[in-house]
């Protein structure tokens, strides 16, 4: 799958060519999955999600009226999706596993001041590694969790993030600021543990 | 750190997500150097939040690629198996 998102014809798409839709379908799957799947933290969820997306977007397309770029029009389609996913779960959530969603900032002070810096380089992204950074990321709160994946994971301009979520680009950058700083405390929080460990080895 | 660090700490923390993206303007980045080159608390936390940023972008630059069955799958159910490119 080597075309790249630029190479999509939107004039092809609302004249509802089915090939440009399978064009369309290899080229946003992985990028889109990767935010359902982060965004909702289970595959069978995120596959609903992105067919879910491809549906509507299909259904919808006529209507794109160009003023976002295709690629931001489908990241908004993917996000809503992801998000009313979550919010349909919410019922069966016990009321201890909700995330209390506090947007005081006094939240925001550090209290991780381990200098983990100086892991070897082959501890960061183990098989472990990944998981605890992954796990992080689910721990964040959706409000703060869907600006982290569309800026840092998607690489999303805060510009694009803030069209994709109908945010202010000063409410997207408090909250990536929200979100970044608490990966950082439980990344800090593991990685700390395994600076420790290797100490004692 | 004393008390009045402690107050700059926070006063400069709401920054420094654009100075790890290098975003912030030149007089803000040298009022965050100057300080975590006293305060190591707050050099810490810089240099761990530029870290976690990395890392995340490290493994987010790696290809995403659905697996051959979804691919399938979603083909099937949007009605595009005709265009399907092997």
């Amino acid at each position: 799958m080597s075309e790249s998102k630029a190479d999509i014809s939107i004039e092809a798409l609302r004249l509802g060519d089915r090939r440009e839709f399978a064009r369309l379908v290899d080229v946003y799957s992985g990028p889109l999955f990767r935010l359902a799947l982060k965004m909702l933290g289970n595959a069978p969820d995120a596959e609903d999600a992105l067919q879910n997306t491809f549906i509507k977007a299909f259904q919808h397309v006529d209507k794109f009226e160009g003023r976002s770029s295709l690629s931001t029009w489908l990241y908004r389609i993917a996000s809503n999706e992801a998000l009313m996913l979550l919010r349909k779960r919410r019922p069966e959530t016990n009321f201890s596993d909700v995330t209390p969603e506090v947007e005081d900032d006094q939240n925001l002070d550090p209290v991780q001041f381990t200098d983990w810096c100086c892991l070897p380089e082959e501890e960061y992204l183990s098989a472990e590694g990944r998981i605890a950074m992954d796990r992080a990321v689910e721990h964040l709160p959706e409000t703060l969790r869907i600006v982290f994946v569309l800026r840092d994971l998607e690489d999303l301009s805060i510009q694009e993030t803030s069209q994709v979520l109908g945010l202010s680009e000063t409410a997207v950058k408090t909250r990536l600021l929200r979100a970044r700083l608490r990966l950082r405390e439980e990344l800090s929080s593991y990685y700390g543990d395994r600076l420790n460990r290797r100490s004692k080895e | 750190m004393s008390a009045n660090d402690q107050s700059q700490c926070k006063s400069l923390l709401v920054f420094l997500s654009d100075f790890v993206d290098g975003t912030l303007s030149e007089e803000l980045c040298q009022e965050i150097k100057c300080h975590t080159a006293e305060c190591e608390h707050c050099r810490i936390v810089v240099d761990t939040l530029r870290k976690t940023i990395s890392l995340y972008h490290e493994c987010a630059d790696e290809p995403v690629e659905i697996s051959g069955e979804l691919r399938s799958h979603l083909f099937k159910t949007l009605n595009l198996d005709d265009y399907m490119q092997p």
